[in-house]
């Protein structure tokens, strides 16, 4: 007999699925909304994505040549420089669009043990560096498309806003939260795929719902239940930025508790806030209670449930 | 009605349609034949006979060296060739009885039974440990012990584990077609020993025809039932297929018989007929030689001993050049470096890959997606199992129930880093049971 046979441990068989496969399939499902981005900023928007996934890839690898290990195949520089680009506004100096992406990258994910150790979504917590930088230019919603705030602003002034338009995404906003239509369609990708399930979008959209509808002072309206849904970066959160596995809790039933309380933070911080958002500041202060949340969401392993005792020989 | 099943599990290529349409053929060994006096869970069966000896078929060579161990018979008439080590599939080297073979098949003379009527528990049971049979999914597990648990009137069910939920294997599926009496047969033998237990054949529903042709044979017998099971990885595990059939759960620290139910494969159902009615210990098996390195994919019913290779070339060798080759199932079943190994009691399956998934995919780090999570028919946390069992966080491998695990392989499987998490979580439980014995 020629040759030898390779032997390992059992299983022998593996799966399709492999980690560059879901970061890709995530970059497909948020073409709709960067698509859209394009369609209603104009090619500027374009000119972020560029700036924003460079500046990802390019730390990543220089911090591989440093480290002597390179990881940039596994493709989620790629999603963190989109997800960073579609949360900043089309107005933003591209430097620091540039700068966010290294922080993103260097600060948040790879000191900090690189893919799968970090604590934050790297996208959201360079967004809310940049916002507690340059909140001008962070804020700067108006553009050639756009003057004037945008409509979650509005909503929170008293001012009428229309729905409609909202869910389309013909409004001022980030470049890639404004159309409730495109990340939907998007969302509908993962979720076929497989890629994210319900859970956390499903329980974070419900208690958000539940609390504006409590604390809102409109009651359930639902027109202005639907404009605090389409409005701010809430869809793009719910289905994008909550989902992240990394900084998600991994048991099941931590992830509706999750969900809760990125609802109920949310919440509190659009209508008691000083601000009119609320969706990226919630998000990272709930990656930092996921350790918490895992720890008293364990699941009790099969045969143990319901006060079964390990029985003792 | 929702499906009899379990959480978890996984839906891998199931490959059964290499080798299911074709029937079991018999194959006669070649001159040497190997009987490890290890082939089932406890203590080693002891030789009785001695170099030199002339050994007919059917006869006794080695006794049971406890009361969880099994006798080993002779498979072929012929000389023992020598009482030495020789290399097993795992790779150990285990004390074994090689015979000559003399190609005359003389036989010791089986004592068929007309029926059971009459028999005792005790003498059924002791035909069945006389048999030497044993657990023959893979397990090996001594069945005289399985059916004498200490309460018999406590068990409900005796389950016939039909499911075959291992890819690629067709071996009791092929069984199930071809002898279905003697299935049923021994299932109603095994009832004899319960006086409170009803019988359930459990088949996932790929196997409609299965099915429906035992659904004919027990219709007039209210004491059976055929299940259908869904189709999903895996539902043969014991654990799994209790709690589809029953709704009852048991620990890894638990009995089938703390929840009143004994399970048994199909081809050890089989072995119990043939042992009580036909009066022949276990000396033959079904073995599925399979896989796409595999020229020509069939079942065969094989004399334990015969070694791999002759299975291989009974199947018309290798087609092209196999990367991996693996006793057992893809899923369970061990790799194997050397051809030149016997066939067990426990050998269900030779598979020849001409692609190993396994080398082919470098392991990532872990990106928590919780695959490992949802699929984990143990319902426990994989990816933190393996973290801790690489770290030999003891504490917390125990505290998070590591010894739940099955090693059924689904966390590898769905893993989309590639990360080995079962080998590593059966890494641990390993030194954890050893350090149990002490």
């Amino acid at each position: 007999m020629s040759g030898l046979f390779k032997v390992s441990s059992n299983p022998h068989i593996r799966s399709r699925v492999a980690t560059n496969g879901l970061m890709a399939a995530v970059v497909i499902a948020l073409m709709p909304a960067a698509g859209f981005g394009i369609y209603n900023f104009g090619p500027r928007a374009l000119a972020v994505y560029a700036v924003t996934i460079a500046s990802t890839l390019l730390t990543e690898y220089f911090f591989g040549l440093y480290k002597k290990k390179q990881t940039i195949t596994d493709m989620s520089a790629v999603v963190t420089g989109l997800l960073l680009a579609l949360n900043l506004p089309v107005t933003i100096p591209l430097w620091m669009a540039a700068l966010g992406g290294v922080f993103a990258i260097l600060v948040v994910k790879m000191l900090f043990g690189g893919l799968g150790q970090n604590f934050m979504n790297p996208a959201l917590a360079a967004r809310c560096f940049l916002l507690i930088s340059f909140p001008t230019a962070m804020t700067a919603f108006e553009c050639d498309a756009y003057t004037g705030a945008t409509p979650l602003a509005a909503l929170k002034a008293g001012e009428a806003v229309n729905v409609l338009d909202m869910v389309i995404g013909r409004t001022a906003g980030t470049i890639g939260e404004t159309s409730v239509f495109a990340i939907l369609a998007g969302a509908c990708i993962l979720i076929l795929l497989g890629v994210i399930d319900l859970r956390i979008p499903g329980s974070y959209i419900a208690t958000f719902v539940l609390f504006v509808g409590i604390f809102g002072g409109h009651g359930f309206h639902p027109a202005y239940l639907a404009a605090h849904l389409s409005g701010g970066g809430l869809m793009l959160g719910a289905f994008f930025m909550a989902t992240d596995y990394v900084t998600r809790p991994i048991t099941i039933r931590g992830q509706y508790v999750y969900g809760i309380v990125l609802g109920l933070l949310t919440g509190i911080f659009r209508i008691f806030g000083p601000g009119a958002e609320g969706v990226s500041y919630a998000i990272i202060l709930g990656n930092l209670l996921v350790p918490l949340i895992e720890k008293y969401t364990k699941p009790a392993a099969f045969g143990y449930e319901k006060g079964g005792k390990r029985r003792e020989k | 009605m929702a499906k009899l099943t379990f959480v978890g599990g996984i839906h891998p290529y199931d490959g059964k349609d290499l080798s299911k349409d074709r029937p079991i053929a018999d194959l006669l060994p070649g001159s040497e034949l190997v009987y490890p006096l290890s082939q089932h869970i406890g203590a080693p069966a002891k030789a009785i006979v001695a170099k030199g000896d002339r050994v007919l078929m059917g006869q006794k060579i080695a006794e049971s060296g406890g009361f969880v161990s099994a006798p080993i018979y002779a498979s072929v008439s012929g000389t023992v060739k020598a009482i030495e080590t020789r290399r097993v599939v795992t790779g150990d080297l285990v004390m074994s009885i090689v015979v000559e073979n003399d190609g005359q098949y003389e036989d010791v003379g089986f004592a068929p039974r007309e029926s059971t009527r009459g028999m005792s528990r005790e003498e059924i049971v002791n035909v069945i440990k006389e048999a030497g049979i044993v657990g023959m999914g893979g397990a090996g597990f001594p069945t005289h012990v399985k059916l004498s648990p200490r309460e018999p009137e406590k068990i409900d069910y005796i389950i016939a584990n039909c499911a075959e939920c291992e890819p690629y294997l067709t071996s009791d599926y092929r069984r199930m077609l071809e002898e279905p009496e003697k299935l049923v047969g021994g299932l109603r033998i095994i009832l004899q020993l319960f006086p409170n237990a009803s019988g359930i054949l459990a088949v996932e529903d790929n196997k409609p025809d299965c099915i429906s042709l035992l659904r004919g044979i027990v219709k007039d017998d209210p004491k059976i039932t055929v299940k259908a099971l869904k189709t999903k990885y895996p539902q043969g595990g014991e654990r799994q297929l209790i709690y589809a059939v029953t709704g009852r759960k048991i620990n890894s620290a638990m009995l089938p018989a703390d929840v009143g139910c004994v399970v048994n494969n199909v081809d050890t159902v089989v072995a119990v007929y043939r042992a009580v009615m036909e009066g022949k210990p276990l000396m033959e098996r079904i073995v599925t030689v399979t896989g796409d390195a595999v020229a020509a994919p069939q079942n065969f019913r094989v004399r334990i001993g015969t070694s791999y290779n002759e299975l291989l070339e009974a199947a018309g060798g290798f087609r092209g050049t196999p990367e991996k080759i693996i006793c057992g199932g893809p899923m369970m079943g061990f790799g194997m470096f050397d051809l030149n190994v016997p066939t067990t009691k426990t050998s269900t399956a030779l598979l020849a890959l001409s692609k190993d998934d396994v080398s082919a995919m470098e392991p990532g780090p872990c990106i928590n997606c919780g695959r490992c999570v949802e699929v984990c028919p143990g319902r426990v946390i994989p990816s933190r199992l393996a973290d801790y069992a690489q770290r030999y966080d003891e504490e917390a491998f125990l505290a998070n129930h590591g010894m739940e695990c099955c090693e059924c392989g689904c966390c590898s499987f769905i893993c989309p880093a590639k990360r080995p998490l079962t080998q590593q979580i059966k890494s641990m439980r390993k030194i954890q049971l050893a350090k149990k014995k002490k």
